[in-house]
C-alpha cells in the first residue's frame, strides 16, 4: 500500500477534486469499495488499489428538502437523491440543473466537482462538494 | 428454553412529554424516576438498585455529556455504577437491552434503565442539524441531507416500488394522533384529519409536517429484577422474554435496498426466536414501533412481519393496526403525537406496553393483551433494537 495514496475518505475527496471518481478494490476477494476503506469488510485484506469508476448512474430515490440546518438554509429547497453507479455502488448527493417536477427514478445522472471557494481548504472537515446533473 | 423470562420489569415512570420549560434534562429524569419509585413500595431505591443505564443521544442540546451520573445524583441513585449509551434515537432501546444483560448475567439482581433527551429549548434549524449527526457525516449530512430527508428517500423508493401513497402515510398520523388524544401524557393531544395531514406544510417531500414526529422534552424509565424475585417488588411483574438488536451501514446510500431496515429485521429475527414467536400478528397483542417518521411504521409493519414487504401501506389503510384492530400498533401515540424526545423513546415505549400487559392503560387499554413488542429504531437504521414481553 502506497503510504501517499491511504485507502481513506480524505483521499477519495482529493480525486473528486481533481474530478476523478475512485474506489478501493480489494486485490485478494476483488470487492469494490465505495466510499474506501483501509481494510476489505469481506476477507480483512489490506492489499488495495484504486480503480476509477463511471461517474454516471441511475436516479435510484429522491427527496426535495424544505427544512435545513442552518449552513444549508439558504439553498431550500434543494433536491437530494442517491445515484447507482456501475457494479452496483452508490452514492447520495445535491441534484442541480433540473427541475424538480422533471426527476424521475431511473433517470441518468452524472456527477459534477464544485470548485472550490477562493481560500477553501479541502481538509476535514471541508470537503470539496460535488453535485448530480442531468446528462 | 424458548420464552424464558430473561428480566422482568417490576416498574416504570415516565414524565410528561412536550415543551418542559426550565428544566435540565437530569432534573426531566427524576420526574420519570419519582414515579417509578412511587409506584413500587416495596422496593427502596437506595438500598436496592445496583446499577441505572441511560439512554441519552445528544451533547449539542445543552452543552452535556456524561448524562450517567448527572441522572444518577439527581434520581438520589449516587453511588450506584450509572452508565450512558448512545445509538441515536436507539439509545434506551440499547440501554434496555445491557440492563437485561446486566440481569440475566446474574451480576446484578435489580437494576434501573431510562432514558432523557431536553431538546424544544433549540430552534428547529438547530435540531435538525444535531439530529442528523446521527446518519453519516462525510456523504450525507456533508451534502445536505436532513434526516426528514433520509426518511424521504426511504419514502420515495417505497411509493416507486410498492405504490405506498401519501394518504396511507396520512393515516399513520391520524392513527397515531387519537391515540395521542387518549394519552394525558403525550406531547399532542390532538385529533388531526387526512386532509389536515396532506394540506400540512412540506418538510422533505413527500414527508409533510404532520408525517414527521415531534421534537420534544421528556424522560422514561423501568426497573428491571431478576425473575425470581419479580414477586416480591410487584403482583404483576412484566417479563422480557426475548431480546434483539441489529447494525447497519450508518449511510443509508450503502444498502441493498431503501424499502426496508435489515438492521431492524436482524433484531426482529433474533428477538422472536428467544421468545418462540413464529408467527408475530397472531401472537403479539399490543406493539410501540419507532414512527420517527410515517413511512418508518410502515416499514417497520413489514420488518416485524406483521405483514409482507410491500403490504405496509394496506395493513394501515385495513385498520389493522387501530386501537380496535387485531394489532394495535403505537397505543401511545408514537413519537408522532406522544413525542421524540430522542434518548428517552426506546423505555418510554416499554413503558407504554407496561401499561398495556398489567391493565393499566386507561382509555387507550387493548383488551386482555398479553404479549407486546417494542421496536426502537436509531438514526436511519443504522441501529435498531427489539424486545419482546409476556405478562405473569
Amino acid at each position: 500500500m502506497s503510504e501517499s495514496l491511504q485507502f481513506t475518505i480524505e483521499q477519495f475527496y482529493k480525486f473528486m477534486s481533481q474530478g476523478k471518481l475512485m474506489g478501493a478494490k480489494c486485490q485478494s476477494c476483488g470487492k469494490i469499495m465505495l466510499p474506501p476503506r483501509p481494510i476489505c469488510t469481506r476477507c480483512y485484506s489490506e492489499k488495495l488499489e484504486w480503480i476509477e469508476l463511471n461517474k454516471r448512474g441511475r436516479l435510484l430515490t429522491y427527496t426535495i428538502i424544505h427544512v435545513a440546518p442552518p449552513q444549508f438554509q439558504h439553498l431550500v429547497p434543494y433536491a437530494v437523491g442517491i445515484i447507482e453507479l456501475e457494479k452496483g455502488l452508490k452514492l447520495p448527493g445535491m441534484i442541480k440543473g433540473i427541475d424538480y417536477e422533471k426527476l424521475k427514478i431511473g433517470m441518468e445522472l452524472e456527477i459534477e466537482v464544485e470548485p472550490p471557494a477562493e481560500g477553501q481548504e479541502q481538509k476535514w472537515p471541508a470537503w470539496p462538494k460535488y453535485y448530480f446533473k442531468p446528462v | 428454553m424458548k420464552g424464558k423470562p430473561l428480566a422482568s420489569i417490576v416498574s416504570a415512570g415516565l414524565s410528561k412529554f412536550g415543551k418542559l420549560e426550565g428544566l435540565y434534562a437530569r432534573e426531566i429524569f427524576a420526574l420519570a424516576a419519582k414515579e417509578a419509585f412511587e409506584r413500587c413500595p416495596n422496593l427502596d431505591p437506595k438500598r436496592d438498585i445496583q446499577a441505572l443505564f441511560i439512554g441519552h443521544m445528544g451533547e449539542s442540546y445543552e452543552h452535556q455529556g456524561h448524562t450517567g451520573a448527572a441522572a444518577a445524583d439527581w434520581a438520589g441513585l449516587l453511588h450506584i455504577p450509572a452508565t450512558r449509551t448512545e445509538c441515536a434515537c436507539a439509545s434506551s432501546g440499547a440501554a434496555l437491552r445491557a440492563a437485561v444483560f446486566a440481569i440475566a448475567s446474574g451480576l446484578c439482581d435489580i437494576v434501573m434503565v431510562g432514558g432523557v433527551e431536553k431538546m424544544t429549548h433549540r430552534t428547529t434549524p438547530e435540531v435538525t442539524e444535531f439530529l442528523a449527526m446521527a446518519s453519516d457525516y462525510p456523504f450525507e449530512q456533508w451534502h445536505g441531507i436532513t434526516f426528514p430527508g433520509l426518511y424521504a428517500l426511504m419514502a420515495t423508493a417505497h411509493m416507486h416500488k410498492y405504490g405506498t401513497t401519501e394518504e396511507q402515510l396520512a393515516m399513520v398520523a391520524v392513527k397515531n394522533h387519537h391515540n395521542g388524544f387518549l394519552n394525558p401524557k403525550a406531547h399532542m393531544q390532538k385529533e388531526i384529519t387526512i386532509e389536515k395531514a396532506l394540506s400540512s406544510r412540506v418538510i422533505a417531500w413527500p414527508l409533510k409536517l404532520y408525517d414527521c414526529s415531534l421534537i420534544s422534552d421528556g424522560a422514561s424509565c423501568v426497573i428491571l429484577t431478576r425473575p425470581e424475585i419479580a414477586k416480591k417488588y410487584t403482583d404483576m411483574p412484566v417479563h422480557i422474554i426475548g431480546s434483539g438488536q441489529g447494525s447497519d451501514s450508518i449511510g443509508i446510500y450503502e444498502r441493498e435496498n431503501f424499502t426496508s431496515l435489515a438492521a431492524a429485521k436482524y433484531a426482529a429475527r433474533q428477538a422472536y426466536e428467544m421468545a418462540g414467536i413464529k408467527n408475530p400478528p397472531k401472537e403479539i397483542d399490543v406493539a410501540e414501533v419507532h414512527d420517527c417518521f410515517t413511512i418508518a411504521e410502515i416499514i417497520a409493519y413489514e420488518d416485524l412481519g406483521f405483514c409482507k414487504p410491500g403490504e405496509g401501506g394496506r395493513l394501515i389503510e385495513e385498520g389493522a393496526t387501530t386501537l380496535e384492530g387485531n394489532l394495535p400498533v403505537n397505543t401511545s401515540g408514537g413519537l408522532k403525537a406522544k413525542g421524540h424526545p430522542v434518548g428517552a423513546t426506546g423505555t418510554a415505549q416499554a413503558y407504554e406496553i407496561y401499561l398495556q400487559l398489567t391493565g393499566q392503560a386507561d382509555k387507550r387499554q387493548v383488551d386482555d393483551a398479553k404479549v407486546g413488542l417494542t421496536h426502537n429504531v436509531g438514526g436511519s437504521g443504522a441501529t435498531a433494537v427489539v424486545h419482546i414481553y409476556r405478562r405473569e
